[in-house]
């Protein structure tokens, strides 16, 4: 969890697992997760283990969430956009529209 | 500098394709737009800078106080690389490298923007992929709370975010003591900073010394040193690192000699030094080489950053590591060396430049030598004994597995795969392949250099199905699949695509 000690210059609202959260403009998803207090991003696929970022660089693959429908995106690479949906991912994929069980 | 936001800007076409916008990166394209080469930057990340300059173009001296002098010479960096005509696509994901091939002139970059991708051709491909932190598999590390210290660094770079609570510090390098002080100056709570750097190490550096007292480090080292120690507690000789915790880090539990001491912790940051990433260059099928004294592997390049495929350069920390300084000269002097191979430069215009780099080039190599000996990560941390640690953290496969499996007889890296489906996750086996060498290379009593590493295979990273399907289609990649030719387009376009099929990828060519 992150706790931010400088004050975000403009807000962008978006959902996480239906919940409405706040971040700053420019942040990557991933770090603003992070900064509202999402400890856990997704399970892991073969053991069902809770698992969060690790490297925030695009590397480790543990930030993967489901962005307005798309499965399995990197969160850390991705800007925080106004409005976007963003699920965390439990298991493996589905093939299914939105990889929803 | 032209922002890219829509793949439809894309030109087909470039002189030289930089990938990455780290300090190699801008310096290349900077370098070569300078001398009148088209040039596109492609870039995972949302603003210029890489992981070392992170977001230098979005913060400011007076507000992110706390990220210590040295992160400013980004900005000086940034600001060339925008007042020139470069194309720059940012939050692109490079997928592919074909090295040109068959009697082409031209590379082949495959990339994604906005959902969309294409294949852009070049005549020069710079691979300046940068560096990842050298995975420190210890037990518990997979734990939500557990991150590496260079993403607590980003947080901190990218949303001035710092870990909530109490903060461990684990491992070893320069790096570690870097971010204890920048965490310091940001109000961070640090409970501790465990240095599991091997004392045996220390013998090793010295003949290296001499070097390293006459280098820009030197300074800069002892200062930081001493200010992280004045303030918080440092542990020396750390060993049998472990975090615990039930859905989250709790605590950390280790030894001194044989002591065991656990502590409280909130947030533990985990580094043992940064290797070459060399996903994208080993997957384009650039040489790899093992370098002893670093103990990673990185890609066979020449003084200029040839690699062993022409066309193909490599430059900064993913050629090999030297730091940022080092890593801005060696994309000056790759690019350089590229305009001279295609004769956008006159020889001697670039030779006369080429010196001068390498001599500046010089004076960022002092002192490396030192550093990578003194913080060799000690064999524990490389090659982790206790059966129960995650090696690879997507498929959930355990120390003691592989080591099971390696007893099998099992020849190498890639056949492991095989047996354990290790390195076949989504991280495409970043988080584990330099601890499985290590592993294998501890269990059979040879170099991690005659192990090799995982053979890498493109896309390195993951693309849609919707994205390749969606890419322009060459008439005989068209005939590969379906046997038929294209009948139905217009005439105009029937010529641009036969004219097309002269440089398309002979591993498209028609078979029957």
């Amino acid at each position: 969890m992150l706790l931010r000690i400088r004050e975000p210059v403009e807000a962008v609202t978006f959902s996480f697992d239906g919940r409405s959260v706040t971040a700053a403009r420019g942040d990557t998803l991933a770090a603003a997760l992070l900064a509202a207090g999402v400890e856990t991003f997704r399970d892991s696929v073969v053991g069902g283990e809770p698992r969060a970022p690790y490297c925030l660089m695009g590397v480790c693959f543990e930030c993967l969430v489901t962005i307005d429908g798309v499965q399995n995106r990197q969160s850390c690479l991705v800007e925080v956009r106004e409005g976007v949906v963003v699920y965390s991912q439990h298991g493996a994929r589905l093939l299914t529209e939105g990889g929803q069980r | 500098m032209r922002r890219i936001t829509d793949a439809g800007e894309l030109a087909p076409h470039y002189d030289l394709v930089v990938v990455g916008a780290g300090p190699a990166g801008l310096s290349a394209a900077t370098e070569a737009a300078a001398a009148g080469a088209s040039v596109l930057v492609a870039d995972e990340n949302l603003a210029p800078g890489g992981q070392i300059y992170r977001a230098v173009t979005r913060n400011t001296p007076e507000k992110q106080d706390f990220l210590g002098q040295d992160y400013w010479k980004g900005r000086a960096i940034a600001e060339a690389f925008s007042a020139l005509a470069i194309d720059y696509a940012a939050a692109t994901t490079v997928w592919n490298l074909d090295a040109a091939a068959g009697g082409e002139e031209c590379a082949s970059t495959g990339l994604t923007l906005g959902g969309v991708a294409r294949m852009i051709s070049a005549r020069a491909v710079i691979l300046a992929t940068g560096a990842m932190e050298r995975p420190m598999s210890v037990p518990g590390w997979t734990l939500p709370g557990v991150m590496s210290a260079g993403a607590a660094q980003i947080a901190l770079k990218s949303v001035s975010g710092i870990p909530s609570g109490r903060i461990v510090l684990a491992g070893c390098g320069p790096l570690l003591y870097l971010l204890a002080d920048q965490l310091l100056r940001a109000g961070a709570e640090i409970a501790a900073l465990l240095d599991t750097a091997d004392r045996k190490q220390r013998m090793a550096a010295l003949r290296h010394l001499p070097d390293f007292l006459l280098s820009p480090y030197l300074a800069k080292g002892l200062s930081l040193l001493f200010s992280v120690r004045r303030q918080i507690k440092v542990i020396s000789g750390v060993t049998q690192l472990a975090i615990t915790g039930a859905g989250h880090a709790q605590s950390v539990r280790f030894q001194v000699g044989r002591r065991e001491t656990t502590i409280a912790a909130d947030c533990v940051l985990l580094h043992q030094g940064i290797i070459p990433g060399i996903n994208l260059t080993s997957a384009a099928g650039c040489a790899i080489e093992w370098n002893d004294a670093q103990r990673a592997f990185q890609p066979r390049t020449d003084k200029h950053g040839r690699t062993s495929l022409s066309g193909l350069f490599s430059a900064g920390d993913g050629a090999g590591i030297g730091g940022a300084e080092h890593a801005a000269v060696s994309g000056r002097i790759a690019a350089v060396a590229a305009l001279k191979d295609f004769g956008l430069l006159p020889p001697s215009e670039a030779s006369s430049r080429l010196t001068e780099l390498e001599k500046q080039r010089q004076v960022y190599r002092r002192g490396r030598a030192f550093l990578d000996a003194l913080y060799r990560p000690a064999r524990q941390f490389l090659a982790p004994s206790d059966p129960d640690t995650m090696v690879c953290r997507c498929e959930e496969v355990h120390a003691g597995t592989l080591r099971q499996v390696i007893a099998l007889g099992v020849p190498g890296p890639n056949q492991l795969k095989t047996f354990l489906r290790c390195g076949m996750g989504p991280c495409q086996g970043r988080m584990c392949a330099s601890t499985v060498t290590e592993i294998m290379a501890a269990e059979r009593g040879i170099s991690p250099a005659e192990i090799g590493t995982y053979r890498l295979r493109a896309p390195v990273k993951p693309l849609r199905l919707a994205e390749l399907a969606a890419l322009p289609q060459t008439p005989a990649a068209v005939f590969a699949v379906t046997g038929r030719a294209l009948e139905h387009d217009s005439i105009e376009k029937k010529e641009r695509t036969n004219d097309d099929t002269s440089h398309s990828d002979p591993h498209h060519a028609p078979r029957r």
